[in-house]
């Protein structure tokens, strides 16, 4: 479970948790006496027993007592939340985020469960943190006592022999050293269990992200409808009824002018041209005809292959694994606007267009070499292409410094067709 | 000259049939799939196979497969594939697929029938026909790198319709001009974009399109 140096950090790290927490600052206190006087040192503390039995409910009590005002409602919040990630970075299990939208914090069961575990849930796992930390402390207090206070017989350890001390010395710190890892694993196990979003409001948070994205869905399905009505009605529509009124004026004239006639038969000839070349713009924004025979990977070739930039394709989708079309459309329309936006914004001469495809995940990435300095929050190109990957739980990340390279990752969740 | 044709909508394998019979082509064979069209290329070679790219069952690409099938089997089988939309992707394949008698083309090109037969004839004979939007794509996608600033407008119409497949007269008479210029056009296009220079018309075509393509 990693080396020497990593258990160190780890129990530095349980030593550092405990510090987040009141009961936690008096416990160690507790524990550098408790070390103190079992490796013979000056102090000695007789009320010991008393110190731990009044101290640690007392400081919980503290604790609950100051959650419980409102103004520190926020602070108990940041702190919480500070635990949540330390819990993920150092403990490596990460803890969702339990707080409601829009409810006020006292309303928010969450809180409750926030101060109950700053209160006496974390005091209570208190112990699996500090434990490794106190082991390793009291081993080298022993180590050095047997070194500086060689006069005073320590009576807390078996024997009394320097070398004796030296092996429980050593020994304790191997324990520390041993359990580190493992100890700070299970507090942040027991941390889950209290601070991530119970059940209940775990489907609380997707009912509300579900009517969001339906919401947004339908809204621009809607659109989209509305837009082809349009593009059929203002385009081919027309243009098929002027056909008509052309071919019928022609047919009036094909007997006295049959010059003028021909022109006619020509001009609707070139009007129906018109209507199939609109026609076909159209079916290529609603579903490419490439996508729909090759699928994903081949449709983004052949858009690759329309644009001038040099695009580097690579991609792991198989005919056998298609991601289900609604899936596959969604993401080519995304690579579509992405490599419009190289094109038109980047100043990029190459993109790479990475497609990869595991465990019902599909994971596009598209990279340019161009001047970087996209920002999501300002084009509505972006948030437009996060808003419709929503609707699949799929999800846009952008990296773009200034200066570039930017590089945009998009992951969608998808089962095979 | 002798015509198959695969095509799944019945009005115009039909009047493809008619318009072809019109200008003195014998049709050998009109079926609605890609292997009723290979079985009748089998029974009974034609000069050259009309092929529409979407053909049941799948209704995806089973024409394209068809022709770059039936070619592989004959090789140097003249092909004209008809398409209601055209794709980079498909016409490199068609190319990829051996060179020579290769011909893609969209539906609406049937519209002008003296130009379809032109390609339907030129591509008989072993040449090459690409459709103007195919090659309008390339020269967009040439042009936004700038590797054809080095062309007048004019040899850059001369490059679209030798991408296209028609020969130094076809282009005159397109452009309205002599064929002795249409040449010179052509020679300055070849020296200007480092190209091996070619008397054959159609090694001509391939090397322009490798170029654009490339």
């Amino acid at each position: 479970m990693g080396t020497l140096r990593d258990r160190g950090r780890a129990a530095a790290r349980g030593l550092a948790l405990a510090l987040l927490n009141p009961a936690g600052i008096a416990l160690i206190l507790v524990l550098f006496v408790v070390a103190q006087r079992s490796a013979g040192g000056p102090y000695l503390d007789q009320n010991l027993l008393v110190t731990v039995l009044v101290t640690l409910p007392l400081t919980c009590a503290v604790a609950l007592a100051a959650s419980l005002i409102p103004g520190l409602s926020a602070a108990t919040r940041r702190l919480v939340s500070l635990i949540r990630r330390l819990a993920g970075d150092w403990c490596g299990v990460p803890i969702a985020d339990p707080y409601r939208r829009g409810t006020p914090a006292r309303r928010d069961p969450a809180t409750w469960r926030d101060t109950l575990w700053l209160s006496v849930g974390s005091s209570l796992c208190l112990l699996l943190v500090v434990l490794p930390a106190a082991l390793i402390g009291i081993g080298v207090i022993a180590f050095l006592g047997s070194r500086l206070f060689v006069a005073i017989p320590p009576p807390a350890y078996p024997g009394n022999s320097t070398a004796s001390i030296l092996v429980f010395g050593v020994a304790l710190i191997a324990a520390g050293l041993y359990s580190a890892p493992r100890m700070l694993k299970a507090y942040g196990l027991l941390a889950k269990s209290m601070l991530a979003p119970t059940g209940s409001a775990e489907l609380e948070r997707r009912v509300a992200h579900l009517s969001q994205t339906r919401t947004e869905t339908l809204d621009s399905g809607a659109a989209e409808i509305r837009r082809i009505e349009r593009d059929l009605h203002d385009g081919a529509q027309a243009r098929l009824v002027a056909m008509g009124m052309t071919l019928d004026a022609a047919g009036q004239l094909i007997d006295d002018d049959p010059k003028a006639a021909r022109a006619l038969l020509i001009e609707a000839r070139d009007s129906s041209a018109k209507a199939l070349q609109e026609l076909r713009a159209l079916v290529r924004g609603i579903h490419p005809p490439v996508l729909a025979d090759r699928g994903l990977a081949e449709a983004i070739r052949a858009l690759a292959l329309d644009t001038p930039l040099r695009i580097h394709l690579s991609s792991d989708l198989d005919q056998a694994t298609r991601p289900s079309a609604p899936v596959e459309s969604a993401a080519y329309f995304a690579v579509n606007e992405l490599v419009a936006n190289v094109s038109k914004h980047a100043k990029a001469s190459q993109a790479w267009i990475d497609i990869r495809h595991h465990d019902e995940m599909l994971t596009i990435t598209v990279t340019d070499d161009g001047q970087g300095g996209a920002d999501p929050r300002r084009g509505t190109g972006l948030q437009g292409i996060e808003r419709r990957l929503a609707a699949f739980d799929g999800v846009l990340a952008v990296s773009s410094p200034p200066g570039g390279p930017t590089s945009v990752t998009m992951e969608i969740l998808c089962a095979s067709r | 000259m002798r015509v198959a044709i695969a095509e799944d909508l019945f009005l115009l394998r039909d009047g493809l049939t008619r318009m072809l019979e019109a200008h003195g082509f014998a049709i050998t064979a009109a079926v609605d799939n890609g292997d009723a069209l290979l079985a009748a290329l089998r029974e009974d070679p034609p000069d050259v196979a009309i092929v529409d790219v979407r053909l049941p069952p799948t209704f995806s690409d089973e024409g394209l497969r068809a022709a770059v099938a039936a070619r592989k089997e004959n090789p140097g089988l003249p092909v004209l594939v008809l398409s209601q939309y055209v794709e980079q992707l498909y016409a490199r394949e068609l190319l990829a697929a051996g060179s020579g008698g290769i011909g893609y083309l969209l539906k609406d090109r049937v519209f002008d029938s003296a130009q379809f037969v032109d390609a339907v004839r030129r591509v008989a004979q072993g040449g090459t026909a690409m459709d103007p939007e195919v090659i309008a794509r390339l020269l967009a996608r040439n042009t936004g790198d700038g590797s054809l600033s080095v062309l007048s407008p004019r040899e850059r119409e001369v490059l679209a319709l030798m991408a296209e497949g028609r020969s130094n007269a076809a282009i005159a008479q397109r452009l309205v001009v002599t064929e002795r210029a249409v040449a010179k056009h052509t020679a300055s296009i070849f020296l200007k974009l480092d190209l091996q220079q070619s008397d054959d018309d159609n090694r001509r075509v391939l090397a322009v399109l490798a170029y654009l393509g490339g």
